[in-house]
């Protein structure tokens, strides 16, 4: 019977570690769940397989004339694509973490409040960066090769997958703020479509009617998939990485407080 | 000093129009378990919700440990362990990785977490299942988890929200003793219960809560004595003499007898000695021949001091 409670231990609050290191502990059970069900790795290597070949030869000959043309314009896209869809698992985690008190137990202990938002954006960064080599490796299979230098490679990568995390922030208090899991499916698609459909991902924006472009143009998605496409095909990008960083800023700069403050009053 | 481990005064919370808490006020002396008291819907598991730092009352001030909740909620967070309703555990970890996890944001280093993790797992018997994941638990397994979880960093104040609802008997037992075993280490502990008997057997005090507001404070057997008299319980062999017994006892205490299978019960009050009475049924059972099994003079029971202290019963939700 002893050992088990208070009686002559003085709870060790010497060791207590800050928000980082709790938000890590969260990160490392984020990944912890992939390793537990296989199902999870399924869905995050399908999804971007099914993009790239789905899209490749949906649009290729329409589009383009022939996919293989086709799929060294869009595969960067499809990347920045596969990042936001998969953000969305971000809502459905926390908010399955609310229902089932997990976070009720997160939020009685004393670590930082954003600690736990943290770490699940932190473990989605892990898990997304899973998917977008997956993208690379299926593009690559089918034939597309970068032409840009290696570090202008890279930096495409670093933005998409920062853009990820960006949206990962959205996708937290998406989560937060659902009733059910059934709700977070509705909001996501109404925020997603528009933003990776309504972009020149597919089809070069000038090839829209005026109206859509109008949209088109300003979507942070295209900003970023002319940045990626840039970068990736050693062609010009103009602003595009900077207006694309200043986005990703923008959107953590809003939706993280709103986030943790969701977080906090949640209850 | 403070005497008292948890103490809430005044405290009010509404939910749009409706009213959860209308003013309570709690006292927990330090090392005892303190029940909290009533049916769905009375506000129970909002006032742990408060206690425990996750929720912001309206209104009133609570001290844990000597902190004032709303000043110094983190000192108050080092000092709490949580179980609440719904077993709150990582489905996806195994038991080992959900102990560890709680382990490590409380701050231990790893090699430490895991033998604390161990530890507990031995002590609530998962060890066998600790490299399984919790999805695959019963309600029981992970109900346990859930407690172990919430003592990884040795709580002194202990919140329990329902923790046996939904556990079969043995398993029931199994968290009493816990309780117990954790008082006697100096744990003070809240627990709310539906269960009137849970609180009548763990609880040191007992407040009742109906409606948002605590109706009645004090240890069972005050709350017994409170809601009135002892009630004589006969039971006879032969159901044959059950209209005779019911006589006879009208006879003795001159109230009304109440009848349910081969148990006859008669309101005592205070008027009456007991054991007078007790000698009376049988004297006059024995002169008509009618044979008894078991014959007793008790206490009220707390579901009778629930029925009697808010004119409805303890399990009937608070809708009205």
């Amino acid at each position: 019977m002893t050992g088990v409670g208070a009686a002559g231990h003085p709870r060790g609050v010497a060791f207590r570690r800050g928000p980082a290191g709790a938000g890590l502990t969260l990160a490392w059970r984020g990944l912890l769940k992939i390793r537990h069900s296989p199902d999870q790795l399924l869905d995050l290597t399908l999804m971007p397989i099914s993009f790239v070949v789905l899209f490749t030869f949906l649009f290729g000959t329409a589009v383009a004339g022939d996919w293989h043309t086709y799929l060294q314009y869009v595969l960067p896209g499809v990347a920045v694509q596969t990042a936001v869809f998969a953000s969305m698992n971000s809502a459905i985690a926390v908010n399955s973490d609310v229902r089932t008190g997990v976070f009720d137990r997160l939020r009685s202990l004393p670590i930082a409040r954003s600690a736990p938002l943290v770490g699940r954006v932190l473990s989605d960064l892990v898990r997304n960066a899973l998917s977008l080599t997956v993208v690379f490796i299926v593009g690559a299979i089918l034939g597309f090769r970068t032409h840009g230098e290696a570090g202008d490679v890279a930096l495409a990568c670093l933005l998409v997958l920062l853009f990820s995390m960006a949206m990962g922030w959205v996708s937290v208090l998406i989560g937060l703020l659902a009733r059910s899991p059934e709700s977070i499916g509705g909001f996501g698609f109404v925020l997603i479509l528009p933003l990776t459909f309504g972009s020149n991902v597919f089809v070069p924006a000038a090839k829209l009617p005026g109206w859509l472009q109008v949209w088109v143009r300003v979507n942070p998605v295209t900003r970023l998939s002319d940045a990626a496409r840039g970068l990736m095909l050693g062609t010009p990008t103009g602003n595009a990485v900077l207006v694309s960083l200043l986005w990703t800023a923008a959107i953590v700069a809003v939706f993280a407080p709103l986030a943790v403050l969701a977080y906090r009053r949640r209850s | 000093m403070t005497a008292y481990q948890i103490q809430a005064e005044g405290l009010r919370k509404r939910y749009g129009k409706t009213v959860a808490l209308d003013g309570v006020d709690l006292s927990v002396p330090a090392g005892s378990v303190f029940g909290l008291l009533g049916p769905n819907g009375a506000g129970k598991t909002t006032v742990v919700r408060i206690l425990a730092t996750l929720l912001r009352p309206d209104a009133g001030t609570v001290r844990i440990g000597g902190h004032d909740l709303a000043r110094s909620p983190r000192e108050v967070r080092d000092l709490i362990g949580l179980t609440g309703q719904y077993a709150a555990v990582d489905e996806d970890l195994t038991g080992r990785e959900n102990l560890t996890m709680v382990a490590r944001l409380l701050g231990l280093p790893r090699a430490e977490a895991r033998r604390r993790a161990g530890e507990l797992l031995e002590r609530f018997d998962l060890t066998g299942a600790a490299g399984r994941t919790a999805k695959t638990y019963s309600g029981g397994m992970r109900r346990r988890l859930d407690l172990a979880a919430s003592l990884i960093g040795r709580p002194r104040v202990l919140f329990l929200d329902e923790p046996t609802s939904g556990l079969d008997p043995r398993s029931r037992g199994a968290v009493w003793d816990l309780v117990r075993a954790l008082v006697d280490e100096g744990t003070t502990v809240l627990l709310t219960t539906q269960y009137l008997e849970e609180a009548d057997r763990l609880a040191g005090r007992i407040a009742v809560l109906d409606h948002g507001r605590v109706i009645s404070v004090g240890t069972p057997a005050e709350l017994k004595r409170a809601a009135g008299g002892r009630t004589l319980d006969v039971r006879v062999t032969d159901p044959g003499r059950l209209a005779d017994l019911e006589r006879v006892l009208a006879g003795v205490a001159g109230s009304a007898p109440t009848r349910s299978g081969e148990l006859v019960s008669l309101p005592v009050d205070a008027t009456v000695d007991g054991r007078e009475a007790l000698d009376e049924v049988l004297r006059r059972a024995a002169a008509e021949d009618i044979a008894i099994t078991e014959i007793a003079l008790r206490l009220a029971t707390l579901d009778e001091v629930f029925l009697a202290l808010t004119g409805h019963d303890a399990r009937e939700g608070a809708a009205a």
